[in-house]
């Protein structure tokens, strides 16, 4: 391998491919050619750092320079200071990285420090589409280890040592399942991956997949190996087509280095993967969905039991882990599934990643120990809500979780806990809401999920969530009378005690998260038909201050219903009854002088 | 501006022909429906009845399967789409920071609700489920593309580079 004295790794996630990194990835190759320093300097495509926030992301080593929102025209001053002269362009650094005159490691950075990768720990580090990269980051150890050194037993024992659970939702023990699906007698046996990442907000499987694809693979080996199966499949969502793309190339350089395919590494063992591309349904992260999809039917989920381990893909037993998952398998069979055991909590042991969207301004992708509260990871890493408003609540879990107010700030984030208050901890997507969202706005929108991705073959999910709709829908539209929430709360125990699958089980949950602690804004909604933080149309009026109205007119302009007038010097007045509430009105007034109320 | 002649894809007896490699190069294996009606709607752009069952009689498996399974999925169209296809995200993160006036301006400057098509056939309008770019919300996608933290006034300049 040539030795290069500086490395320019570039962000080529999904965030910061969508604010430009290519061009600047192609604008470095460019510049670096011109100043003949290919053979000193290394243009690294890496996975996600994390921090979308202020893609796109360039990070210089030896010295660590933490370049945020770069752009094209940045490129060539950073080539012609940094790198030919090694002046550290501090214009572009991430100001956060910056003491004095001192440039601060990754991991001093607020938004890294109590941070932990486990299962990203290659991302952002290596080029993904590059099997060498992952293999010198001790890639392909693990599997060489379980299958020169491990009986299938032990692979078992070890991940059960780790106490490592679920990351798709549910955190059922992933040693047990891997153990039903070795008992589970049959000739044929399949390792499936669940890549339909669906919950709205989550993007953390995408980011593995992009970020370091040969984890997953290996991982998925080894879990062949350790239940007796030599065929992989791996379902991944249509709308991810970076992430399709760069697991193409990774199990074709997998195959050609002989590291999946026949006899891998001389041990006669078998085990191949192959890619199924899924076609835009929700219900299809259900296990048992997910199967009837692989087999090309309607995304229907099957009653249980049978469980996939003893009856899954063509009726064989099929082990099916999330990819977050996999990620985690070969650090624990490198360092040990103790080691494992050692970070987290009693009964949540490792890490967890989490997507941070939403009023927060460090949105992006963090990893952290179980155990730590939902406070450290909204201020210490995520810097609080924008623009100074209140925090009210996280959701967490997508449409099967719910919400974390904010006396509960201080909860440790483990999967009982979460579940006590209420919420879950779901594939780690975690919404924040300022004092601006709505509650019950909140609940519908999530009920309108719910509801357009029910796959209709249950009655209490395919009629329930819309009658629970239809209630949230009156209530916003101004039109809730007494007794709504009760029947609301009622409607929602029945769901959840009969629906088939765990889509229509949790679709409640929303909706009672919110009841139970928000209830007063359900309340005000019904009782004094008014929307405490300003959201349900229905239920505002905009108006304008005298006071405040310079009379110029530029409301009147702007209103697409003509249901502003006025004359010159004299304030401006909105026709109530023709006002469609679509607020443009508030946005274009430059004197601040509209208001809703 | 001139006008082009745009003829249905199901007219151009190639395109036939293409569905029919694709077909014989699944016939046989199990699993093979929904990688075809993929497969079909990239040649096809959406999938017509005569389409469908061509695929039941290729794959031999009953009509009211292909359908259903046409059905099922977001992803298959059973209408031509435009030119375009605009995917709006409508995830809880783009949600919370405003789409949803993002999607007024889009319908106000198409002229269509969501599903719709555009009468010049130029755009057809989604509002997809995340595309896991919450850091960027709000976020749409425009073919490939994706545009991220959009305000209402960059709507027209952006679908005017599609126009």
């Amino acid at each position: 391998m040539d030795i290069f004295r500086s490395h320019i790794l570039i962000c080529r996630g999904t965030g910061c491919t969508s604010s430009g990194s290519d061009q600047v990835a192609d604008a470095f190759d460019k510049y670096i050619k011109e100043e003949g320093l290919e053979q000193e300097v290394k243009v690294v495509r890496t996975g996600c750092f994390g921090l979308c926030e202020v893609g796109p992301i360039v990070i210089v080593y030896p010295e660590g320079a933490f370049y945020s929102r770069v752009e094209e025209k940045d490129v060539q001053e950073i080539v012609k200071e940094h790198l030919v002269k090694g002046r550290v362009v501090k214009r572009l650094l991430y100001q956060e990285s910056l003491d004095k005159d001192r440039i601060k490691s990754l991991n001093e950075v607020e938004f890294y420090k109590k941070q932990m990768r486990v299962a990203l720990r290659n991302c952002g580090v290596i080029d993904p589409e590059n099997i060498d990269e992952y293999i010198a980051m001790d890639g392909y150890k693990a599997l060489t280890k379980v299958l020169t050194e491990m009986t299938r037993e032990q692979v078992i024992e070890e991940v059960k040592k780790s106490g490592l659970r679920g990351r798709g939702g549910a955190g059922f023990p992933t040693g047990t399942k891997w153990e039903f699906v070795y008992n589970a007698p049959g000739d044929k046996k399949y390792v499936c991956c669940n890549a339909d990442e669906g919950d709205p907000g989550a993007f953390m499987d995408r980011s593995v997949l992009e970020g370091d694809p040969h984890s997953v693979l290996e991982a998925m080996a080894i879990a062949g190996y350790a239940v007796g199966a030599d065929q992989g499949y791996i379902y991944v969502r249509a709308e991810y087509p970076i992430a399709v793309r760069r697991l193409q190339i990774a199990i074709e350089q997998a195959r050609n280095y002989g590291l999946l395919g026949e006899n891998i590494l001389g041990t006669g063992f078998n085990f191949d993967i192959d890619l199924k591309i899924g076609a835009g349904a929700f219900v299809c992260g259900e296990e048992t969905a997910l199967l009837n999809s692989m087999e090309g039917k309607r995304g229907t989920p099957r009653p249980r039991p049978p469980f996939p381990a003893n009856k899954g893909l063509w009726g064989k037993p099929t082990l099916l882990n999330n990819v977050e998952t996999y990620a985690n398998i070969c650090q624990i069979i490198n360092k040990g599934g103790d080691w494992f055991a050692s970070i987290g909590t009693e009964r949540s042991k490792g890490t967890k990643i989490f997507a941070l969207g939403g009023k927060i301004n460090n949105t992006g992708l963090v990893e952290i120990p179980m155990g730590t509260t939902v406070r450290e990871v909204i201020y210490d890493i995520g810097g609080g809500c924008p623009n100074g408003k209140a925090f009210k609540a996280v959701q967490t879990g997508g449409p099967s979780g719910g919400c974390i107010p904010a006396e509960l700030i201080d909860t440790p984030i483990e999967y009982d806990t979460l579940v006590k208050i209420g919420s879950m901890m779901g594939s780690g997507g975690m919404i924040v809401m300022d004092e601006d969202n709505c509650m019950v706005d909140i609940a519908k929108f999530f009920l309108q999920f719910t509801c357009d991705e029910s796959c209709g073959k249950c009655t209490p999910c395919r009629e329930g969530t819309k009658r629970m709709l239809e209630l949230l829908e009156k209530i916003t539209e101004g039109k809730g009378e007494e007794g709504d929430i009760e029947k609301l709360q009622t409607l929602a125990m029945n769901i959840k005690d009969s629906a088939l699958c765990a889509l229509g089980q949790t679709a409640p949950n929303p909706i009672l998260s919110t009841i139970r602690y928000f209830r007063d804004e359900y309340e005000a909604h019904i009782k004094d038909k008014r929307c405490p933080a300003g959201v349900c149309a229905a239920l505002l009026n905009y108006i304008i201050l005298e006071d405040k109205c310079k009379a110029c007119g530029i409301c009147a302009k702007n209103c697409p219903t003509n249901s502003i007038s006025g004359k010159p010097k004299t304030p401006y007045v909105i026709n109530q009854d023709t006002c469609i509430k679509c607020g443009v009105c508030m946005d274009k007034c430059p004197f601040g002088a509209i208001i809703k109320k | 501006m001139a006008v082009k002649e745009v003829r249905d894809a199901v007219d151009i007896p190639e395109n036939f022909e293409r569905l029919q490699e694709v077909i014989d190069e699944y016939k046989g294996k199990s699993g093979s429906l929904i990688p075809v009606l993929q497969k079909a709607q990239e040649i096809f752009g959406y999938l017509p009845l005569e389409v469908q069952k061509k695929i039941a009689e290729g794959l031999k498996v009953p009509m009211s399967r292909v359908y259903g399974v046409s059905t099922f999925y977001a992803q298959f169209a059973l209408e031509p789409r435009g030119e375009h296809t605009i995917g709006l995200c409508m995830g809880t993160a783009c949600y919370v920071r405003g789409s949803n006036k993002i999607l007024e301006k889009l319908k106000e400057e198409l002229g269509i609700d969501v599903g719709g098509t555009t009468e010049d056939k130029k755009f057809t309008l989604e509002a997809t489920r995340c595309l896991g770019a919450c850091g960027l919300a709000p976020v749409m996608m425009i073919d490939e593309n994706v545009y991220g933290r959009l305000k209402p006034d960059m709507i027209p300049d952006i679908l005017n580079k599609y126009r």
